[in-house]
């Protein structure tokens, strides 16, 4: 279970070098059956990625709808173009960002406080704690979304119930604009589960002689966590923070659900990738949302670059080999 | 704060047994906080299973508990009176059937003690609580059963992911033997190209494929949602390919001594000593598909025999979103076999995470 001391998102080294050669007829051999077993990759890569991905992007320099395919006509960048002018993209794209920057953080702190707590030596029945802990990611997201419509529900909901009794007035968290944000967020949590697991798995890799050390020198848990903990589980939580961010561009099913897909309360749940539904399958305006889906993967393709530009400064990579 | 310290000072001066009585104390501290943060974190489990349990109008009424519970009547003289709680000035608290309500008194009848005949009450009895006792309502599930059609969207769920964790397990299981076992020229280069697929998302390649599938007369069947997965992913493979080079290649040479060619060497050799692996991709691949909305919604849109249950589940909720008793009885029975089956093995779905996860 260790952590391969490389640095993050390095793709592992391959199979161990053998010794024989290329040309002969075994190695052809090899060659050929190697090939055979990897097919199915090549081939579905090519019908399923390679040549989507270009009919997409010549889609989306048209007006296609597939209501009437033989009427589609070439607009060159023009859906680009309307991307700049489009009000409700930029709102969506508003409620994405909004949301990640209150998700995000949340989820991850609680997922590595979590993860925290269930790796201490001082909890009775650790395994207990790290199997509820993880459960709810095994809920199937409609029905855990059904779940939390009920907890928030503005007046039945038992989390409102509970503020009233702390004499807190709670708000109508699924119906207003303000709060369904928050009211996601707080939903996510039960999504914590991998993210849990990967950032235990990187603090039971912490060499215990570290904190040996760091006691030595007199440095207190906060301290000691602060100096010997983040840095050492800085690959894991570079590595949650690539995925969480990811997910928050890819949000779906949580906000169709609430809204019944049409984005309410006021388009506060009108997502990126609701919009884009919307766009394809709503009003059938399939080569503006192909052009949205480029616009996606220019967004994803670009926070990894960042993300993995950052992670030299502060990802801790030991002992680069 | 001092009178604390000095208990510590005191019990650390007593040695070993000081020491043992501050671990256990710790002990008990850490973990009754992890009893508190975890049921606050699956309270809504509990919400789920008491209004499941509830009648509608319970959850509309002010002062009914949070457990799923009836209004108790009593049935007198061939009248059905409401039981309330009725405090008394000793102290105690009656469940008493209210027969004759007063502005400023009421006369009581004790259904215990029916022979005992009407109770004299001073006080308003507007300001009392009715008397709930504890009733579990079941119709909710079988009326959920019914109105969704469980049985038929159950059986579409089990058979899409069925099928489609059928293809994923085996196409990866042979293109990860394939890239970690055998040499061929541009292998690194298809396997960063493989790796660089988990990155693309799905939306891009989405519009195309729907117009394909459209054209061949796929859409409203369950073939686009299956047949892509018998070409292999990228999560799956990556996996796979983890495990099968911590595989010691002699196993796979003292095979091809004896004469066995490579899909005899995987199927005897590789495919056993990863069963871990292969266990855990095909229970996070099924529940992948079980739990799937999107694309069942895009391509089962109005054809409600063949969707399944995620996409029926939120349909239904759409309808009856004004019964959160139905919707969330009907919540217990989509969740109710991917919980259980994570309860029986949820070892190899921990250890599929951190394998798949942090070994990259």
């Amino acid at each position: 279970m260790s952590l391969s001391s490389g640095t993050v998102g390095q793709i592992p080294a391959v199979a161990p070098p053998r010794t024989r050669r290329g040309g002969t007829p075994q190695g052809r051999r090899e060659s050929l059956t190697g090939l055979l077993f990897v097919a199915p990759f090549i081939v579905g890569f090519i019908i399923f990625s390679a040549l989507p991905m270009g009919a997409s992007l010549l889609l989306s320099l048209t007006d296609f709808d597939p209501r009437a395919p033989d009427e589609m006509r070439f607009i060159g960048l023009a859906n680009y173009a309307e991307m700049a002018s489009d009000p409700v993209l930029r709102e969506s794209l508003l409620v994405t960002v909004r949301f990640g920057l209150i998700a995000v953080p949340l989820t991850l702190g609680f997922a590595l406080a979590v993860a925290i707590l269930v790796n201490s030596k001082l909890l009775a029945g650790r395994n207990v704690f790290r199997t509820l802990f993880y459960m709810p990611i095994q809920i199937p997201i409609v029905a855990s979304t059904l779940v939390w419509i009920g907890v928030l529900h503005a007046t039945t909901g038992w989390l409102n119930l509970g503020l009233d009794a702390v004499g807190i007035d709670g708000p109508n968290w699924l119906q207003s604009p303000t709060w369904v944000g928050p009211a996601l967020a707080l939903m996510g949590l039960w999504g914590i589960g991998n993210m849990m697991l990967i950032f235990l798995a990187g603090l039971q890799s912490v060499p215990t002689e570290l904190y040996d050390a760091a006691k030595v020198d007199g440095a207190g848990s906060l301290a000691s966590f602060r100096h010997v903990t983040l840095p050492m589980i800085s690959p894991v939580l570079f590595y949650n923070l690539i995925i969480a961010l990811i997910g928050a561009f890819q949000y779906f099913t949580q906000a169709y659900v609430v809204s019944n897909g049409r984005g309410d309360p006021d388009r506060a749940t009108l997502f990126f990738n609701l919009n884009l539904y919307r766009e394809a399958f709503g009003f059938f305006n399939m080569g503006y949302a192909s052009a949205l889906a480029w616009l996606l993967f220019a967004i994803v393709l670009a926070l990894t670059i960042v993300l993995f530009r950052t992670a030299g400064s502060w990802v801790f990579s030991g002992g680069e080999r | 704060m001092s009178a604390t310290a000095a208990q510590t000072r005191a019990l650390s001066a007593t040695g070993p047994l000081g020491a043992q009585m501050r671990r256990f104390a710790a002990v008990a501290g850490v973990t009754l906080l992890a009893v508190t943060i975890v049921s606050a974190f699956l309270m809504p489990l509990a919400y789920m299973v008491a209004t499941a349990f509830k009648d509608q109008s319970q959850l509309t009424t002010v002062g009914a508990p949070l457990y799923p519970a009836a209004r108790e009547t009593f049935t007198y003289e061939g009248k059905e009176l409401d039981v309330y709680d009725v405090p008394t000035p000793d102290g105690a608290v009656h469940a008493w059937a209210l027969l004759e309500p007063h502005r400023e008194d009421a006369l009581f009848i004790d259904p215990a003690n029916p022979a005992g005949g009407p109770i004299l009450w001073e006080g308003r009895w507007r300001t009392l609580q009715q008397h709930w006792t504890f009733s579990l309502r079941v119709e909710n599930f079988t009326n959920a059963w019914d109105t969704i059609a469980f049985p038929r969207l159950f059986f579409n769920t089990v058979a899409i992911a069925t099928l489609s964790t059928l293809g994923a397990v085996l196409s990866a299981i042979c293109v990860a033997y394939g890239f970690s076992r055998f040499r061929f020229p541009g292998r690194n280069g298809l396997f960063m190209l493989m790796v660089a697929t988990i990155i693309l998302p799905f939306q891009v390649t989405l519009i195309p494929s729907y117009a394909v599938y459209l054209s061949l007369g796929w859409v409203g069947t369950w073939l686009p949602l299956i047949v892509p997965h018998f070409f292999s992913n990228a999560y799956n493979v990556f996996l796979l390919r983890q495990y099968f080079l911590t595989i010691p290649r002699e196993l796979d040479e003292a095979a091809m001594i004896d004469g066995a060619g490579p899909f005899r060497i995987l199927r005897s050799v590789i495919v056993p000593q990863a069963k871990p692996a292969i266990v855990a991709v095909t229970l996070f691949h099924f529940f992948w598909a079980w739990n799937e909305y999107f694309l069942p919604l895009i391509y089962l849109q109005g054809q409600p025999d063949a969707q399944p249950l995620a996409v029926g589940l939120a349909r239904f909720n759409a309808l009856y979103s004004q019964e959160p008793t139905l919707i969330q009885a009907a919540a217990i029975m989509a969740m109710a076999l991917p919980v259980v089956v994570f309860f029986l093995a949820q070892r190899a779905f921990m250890r599929g995470v951190v394998f798949g996860g942090v070994e990259k």
